[in-house]
């Protein structure tokens, strides 16, 4: 029971549906990432449609964020992280020896676990990324529509001066959320965003992404099953799988739909996780 | 489901267990005791120091001349003023030499370096080097700079042998600083489009100063107060101008030895002051750095 038997064609099917509406912004082609050496995820093949909100669901070492760290090359900080096949992005690979991920980060804005302002003022923490990147524009003007557009402007805009750090939980993520957007990406990856929130916050962040879906692709990583079919379009399943010498590593299962995932998944091995969730 | 745990076992009386929580605190407050003493004997020690130091030395220094005349013969008369300037331009050297050279070894091996056995070899000699005496590395200053460069017994030598002194502990140091800066910061500065070099300006180092400066502090700290390096470059105990850089030196810890060596009973008074003279030019150093520290420790 795996993705490469007989779940392949209708998954195919429900891919090629996916391109034929939309631009594809990330075409993922057997890609597979080691860790020392170790096969960490399994040959993934899936197509990331634009201005969708895509969930990466599934238990812990299933290679969820693993994969999510390759969109924006934030693997390649990791020693001993070597990642295989060809990641299209714009129709070019990211993983070519000539792209330099300094540029591709610019474009592809992450947002991680914890919330992780700089220990600047709130101003500062929106102005670095555009800055350092030679932005032009003028900065206030910037800041305030960031902050807008992160749902967080009318707590913050008696304090741009003070501290990012001081913030509470939730804000603080949302202000991340806004230096992201701040860089104007085309893409946002989320690395379980709300996992460090309380459910106010978490519902902020969830409105926020569906909002900013209007502009953005967004790829999500999540362990909240509920939060993955509240927001997403498209889900993918990863599990993990045991190899010859004990070794688990992740791989991908099912990407579809949401609503198909959620209520009439093709492969045993995501109804058994999702029913078990919801059981 | 069948409940693994019967209500019946919260009823019995858990006689697998001893708590005996009164001698388990007991022991807790013995080790608290000890601590306690530990910080006394560590105290008292320093108190009595600088009890005697002050004891014999305050009236030496409160003599007219102390600090702005050159050494006389006579314990009781001239001063030590080329010993302090000296010493102060031997501190303020070692920092300009040593931070910059320093805190880029650091930085380059904790964030440029590829993490291998070389780097981990690298790092060991490195803390190694800290624990080598002092005349050793005044040996080699002896060899380097006094007869290969040909600075001979100047000030200039004396300097950079302290600097080499110094350059392992604020190493080491600062590559622990930086080393604990959160990787969620990197992460954060990288995952908007920066390059190593305006993540590590911008975010490495302001938040690693505070910790980098501890150490500075530290080695500074330990090369004003050497001798037994200076002694071997050549420092001389009686100078009757100010010191230049290429110009024979005094200095505190030199002074010091010699006074304290002298039979005249008087020149062991002249020495305490020398002392509380040595102690106050750390203590200044030190403010200047734990004042820049504070500062930067808004960073956090």
């Amino acid at each position: 029971m795996s993705f490469n038997d007989q779940s392949r064609s209708e998954l195919d099917n429900a891919i090629f549906d996916i391109s034929k509406q939309d631009n594809v912004v990330f075409d993922v082609q057997q890609v597979k990432v080691y860790y020392s050496g170790f096969m960490a995820l399994q040959e993934v093949n899936i197509k990331i449609p634009e201005r969708k909100i895509v969930a990466f669901i599934g238990p812990s070492g299933c290679g969820k964020s693993t994969l999510l760290r390759c969109f924006n090359r934030m693997n390649d900080l990791i020693t001993g992280a070597k990642v295989e096949g060809r990641l299209n992005y714009q129709g070019k690979n990211i993983y070519d020896h000539k792209v330099n991920p300094v540029k591709l980060r610019r474009h592809v804005g992450m947002v991680f676990q914890r919330p992780n302002p700089f220990p600047k003022s709130i101003y500062e923490n929106i102005a670095f990324g555009p800055r350092a990147n030679g932005y032009k524009g003028n900065m206030d003007e910037l800041v305030e529509q960031s902050l807008r557009r992160a749902a967080i402007w009318n707590e913050v805009k008696d304090k741009l001066k003070e501290k990012g750090t001081a913030l509470s939980g939730g804000q603080q993520q949302r202000l991340c959320i806004a230096r992201a957007i701040a860089m104007k990406p085309d893409v946002l990856l989320m690395d379980e965003p709300c996992s460090a929130l309380d459910p106010i916050s978490t519902k902020q962040v969830e409105e926020l992404c569906l909002e900013l879906k209007e502009h953005y692709t967004i790829i999500m990583v999540t362990h909240n099953m509920q939060q993955a079919s509240r927001v997403s379009d498209l889900t993918a399943f990863f599990n993990t799988e045991t190899d010859e010498v004990g070794k688990r590593r992740g791989k991908l299962v099912e990407f579809s739909p949401t609503e198909k995932i959620f209520y009439s998944p093709t492969t045993q091995e995501a109804k058994e996780y999702i029913s078990g969730r919801f059981g | 489901m069948t409940n693994l745990i019967s209500p019946n076992d919260f009823q019995k009386p858990a006689e697998e267990f001893t708590p005996d929580v009164e001698k388990r605190e007991k022991i807790g407050k013995i080790f608290e005791l000890l601590f306690l003493i530990a910080l006394y004997v560590g105290l008292v020690v320093l108190a009595l120091l600088l009890i005697v130091v002050l004891k014999d030395g305050f009236f030496r220094l409160t003599t007219p001349g102390f600090l702005t005349e050159t050494p006389s013969r006579f314990p009781d008369q001239g001063g030590i003023r080329p010993a302090i300037l000296g010493s102060f331009f031997l501190g303020l050297l070692v920092i300009v030499i040593t931070v910059p050279i320093g805190v880029g070894a650091a930085l380059y091996l904790e964030e440029y370096a590829p993490k291998t056995w070389w780097g981990n070899l690298i790092e060991i000699n490195i803390s190694n080097l800290a624990g080598v005496p002092s005349i050793v590395y005044g040996l080699l200053g002896l060899g380097v700079f006094n007869y290969f460069l040909g600075f001979g017994s100047t000030l200039i030598s004396g300097a950079l042998t302290l600097s080499l002194l110094s350059l392992p502990i604020i190493i080491v140091t600062a590559r622990e600083a930086v080393r604990a800066v959160p990787n969620s910061l990197r992460e954060a500065s990288y995952g908007l489009g920066t390059t190593k070099w305006q993540t590590i300006w911008n975010h490495v180092l302001p938040y690693a100063i505070p910790g980098i400066l501890t150490g500075v502090i530290l080695s500074v700290a330990r090369a004003l107060g050497d001798a037994a390096s200076l002694i071997v470059i050549g420092a001389v105990s009686f100078l009757t101008f100010n010191p230049g850089l290429f110009q024979r030196f005094m200095a505190l810890p030199i002074l010091i030895y010699n006074y304290i060596t002298r039979p005249e009973p008087g020149f062991a008074n002249a020495a305490a002051a020398a002392i509380i003279v040595l102690l106050l030019l750390i203590l200044v150093l030190n403010g200047a750095a734990i004042y820049i520290r504070q500062r930067f420790s808004s960073f956090k």
